[in-house]
């Protein structure tokens, strides 16, 4: 009897070892706490959410996917040291971080390794630097920004901007090329301001803006401090138009704000409001297992996901030293994997290609005003 | 120049929060040399009890209410109880960490039982302007510095003028002597813990619709109410006071006239001024020490 219970044992002990074994694993770093924690919980639920719906079909290539998930606490120092760790346990693809600043420590830690990186980072010189394991799931901002600065300057007709932008690598990347763009296009920076991340007073920032009495407003900040500005700009009744990309439109942004959030315009590259059917049912996918709507961190997770599967198939084979290959230059259409959610292309650069919109929030709600085609 | 009005009414506005959260600071030393580096989260997490009543359906003025009497229970007689009395017998400096390991504690338990991010909060002032001198003024920012004004003379008054605040200042000044006089000296020891809880509670509630709810923004409140009470005075409630609208206001002085970038810089700049020049703070008593 003992030695049955014991073969039966080992027999078990042997098949979920060799199911572990199968599995292919994934590391994330994602900012679950700190300023970031918006970003980082959206990022790693849209994760979760791709590799339970990948496991439940059978996974990629007859191989479960597994996460590791670890807290950056929004601090690069931290990201570094928990992609580190990550890095020791080899993962097949790392996953994250999403704020620059944290990616661009770690990228040189999985370009070392020979790990592909999907992050969710947007500050222009990421993708910039040569590094070819590093890949984005959003738009970085020399693809935006340009955007941005054409809609100011066309469709707001405005002659003068202030520029607000918080004092980090996501801050200063998209200020540096909008205020070059705007520049290029006639338009007249009046107020050039940085803030710091975390901050909770915008009171002298927005006097500011008050006085330099602009024709648009360009806010560049994380979720939370967005919120609060518009807090602040409605409270001082500034009445220019507000411009923004994803960060200030955001879903978070709009519950933390309010009424205040009302009328502000921003270009994103991802939107769970869009008018894409696969976005749509993500949406609804999303908010039914979490009890709320996702911003687009959310899709940034879920896709970056996706992408590791489309690539693995694309390959027919787990190999993590030639996934970064494979996956550059490569189309994958939402046709074929229904996850990717759009058209995308990924660059030699591992910049990404692909449909974005111009939303402004009406009533509390994101609404799309236009939807801006692929580049190429 | 044209907004300087503006932004002093705003720094006089977050001043009188740093204030609020100074004054505790100054209490809980003068009575019990107690210096607690949770007050920052003190501040923070009465928000996150009035939020959990209401999510529990509690209308908005009830939440408060329940927000108010559990701060006070568990912010001050539990904090008292179950970690001064103790942690006292060790000497101030295990008690100073102690509050530090609380600070953390509480922090970490927000964010668990809550949420990592900020959630909104909504305000007991209305939204909207009111001129004043051809100024339009946030109704949210006279409001604020109302009640906090309110508050805090409502405490001056309680010291000063009533025999229960001579009892306290009493104890405060010398345990010994007040215990001899018949002073309960426990009892108003613990009255100022109660005082404080309650002073936070109000705190946050004027400052989390500005601030957003969030497990990590005791932080930089708590770390400004300090510099705060220590440029006012750390054994003076009015130097606290004080300290907490002069850095309010320079706060937003320095990030109009001076620079954004380095307002952060400025209050430790003038912290460091202030000891090195007036070590007892600007509206501080010299105190001897006998070694």
């Amino acid at each position: 009897m003992k030695s049955t219970l014991l073969a039966g044992a080992l027999l078990a002990f042997a098949t979920a070892t060799s199911v572990h074994a199968q599995a292919i694993k994934l590391a994330d770093v994602a900012e679950l706490s700190g300023g970031g924690a918006t970003v980082g919980t959206n990022w790693k639920n849209g994760i979760d959410l791709a590799i339970e719906e990948i496991n439940a079909k059978g996974g990629v290539l007859g191989r479960k996917l597994e996460v590791t998930h670890a807290d950056s606490q929004s601090n690069p120092g931290v990201a570094r040291a928990q992609v580190q760790k990550a890095l020791d346990a080899e993962p097949y693809v790392l996953l994250g971080p999403g704020y620059s600043g944290s990616v661009k420590v770690t990228a040189p830690l999985a370009a070392e390794a020979g790990i592909a990186q999907i992050m969710g980072g947007e500050a222009a010189e990421l993708t910039q630097a040569g590094n070819k394991f590093l890949f984005r799931t959003s738009f970085g901002q020399q693809s935006s920004m340009p955007k941005v600065a054409k809609y100011i300057h066309d469709e707001m007709k405005a002659k003068t901007v202030a520029v607000v932008w918080v004092n980090n690598d996501f801050g200063r990347g998209g200020r540096d090329v909008v205020v070059k763009e705007l520049d290029r296009l006639g338009s007249k920076v009046v107020a050039d301001l940085s803030t710091e991340a975390g901050q909770a007073d915008f009171a002298a920032d927005v006097g500011k803006i008050k006085a330099a009495n602009p024709d648009a407003v360009f806010v560049y900040l994380n979720e939370e401090e967005s919120a609060r500005i518009l807090k602040e700009l409605k409270r001082q009744g500034v009445t220019a138009p507000l411009m923004g990309e994803t960060t200030l439109i955001g879903q978070k942004v709009i519950e933390l704000a309010g009424d205040a959030a009302n009328g502000a315009r921003g270009h994103v590259g991802l939107t769970t409001d869009a008018p894409v059917d696969l976005i749509k049912a993500f949406r609804e996918k999303f908010s039914k297992k979490y009890n709320y709507v996702p911003d687009h961190n959310g899709l940034k997770g879920y896709l970056a996901v996706y992408m590791v599967k489309a690539t693995t198939e694309k390959m027919g084979k787990v190999d993590p030293k030639k996934f970064a290959d494979t996956l550059h230059g490569l189309t994958i259409k939402a046709a074929d994997e229904p996850g990717i959610l759009m058209d995308v292309t990924f660059s030699d650069t591992g910049d990404i290609d692909r449909q974005s919109f111009l939303v402004e929030v009406v009533e509390g709600k994101q609404v799309v005003k236009q939807v801006l085609p692929k580049v190429k | 120049m044209s907004n300087l009005f503006d932004l002093l009414v705003a720094g006089l506005a977050t001043g009188a929060i740093y204030a609020l959260v100074a004054v505790g600071f100054t209490l809980l030393w003068q009575t019990s040399q107690t210096i607690n580096f949770a007050q920052g989260e003190f501040v923070m997490l009465p928000a996150f009890l009035m939020l959990a009543a209401m999510h529990a359906g509690a209308p908005f003025w009830l939440a408060i209410i329940l927000g108010i009497l559990l701060s006070m229970i568990l912010l001050g007689l539990a904090f008292k109880m179950l970690l001064v009395d103790p942690m006292m017998r060790h000497g101030v400096l295990p008690l100073a960490i102690a509050t530090m390991a609380l600070a953390i504690g509480i922090k970490e338990a927000v964010k668990q039982f809550f949420s990592a991010e900020a959630s909104p909060f909504p305000s007991i002032v209305p939204t909207g302007d009111i001129s004043i001198l051809g100024h339009a003024v946030s109704l949210q920012s006279i409001g604020v510095l109302v009640v906090a004004i309110l508050a805090v003379l409502g405490l001056t008054t309680l010291l000063n003028r009533t025999s229960l605040g001579h009892q306290m200042q009493a104890a405060a000044q010398n345990p010994t002597v007040a215990r001899i006089i018949g002073v309960p000296v426990e009892r108003m020891i613990l009255l100022t813990f109660l005082i404080n809880a309650f002073l936070v509670a109000l705190a946050s509630l004027l400052i989390t619709p500005i601030y957003l709810a969030k497990f990590s923004s005791g932080e930089v409140l708590g770390q400004a109410a300090f510099i705060a009470a220590i440029v006012g005075g750390f054994n003076q409630v009015r130097g606290a006071i004080a300290g907490g609208l002069l850095i309010g206001v320079l706060d937003n002085l320095a990030a109009a006239y001076v620079s954004t970038q380095y307002r952060a810089a400025v209050p430790m700049i003038f912290l460091i001024a202030v000891i090195l020049f007036r070590p007892q703070g600007l509206l501080g008593r010299a105190e001897e020490r006998t070694v």
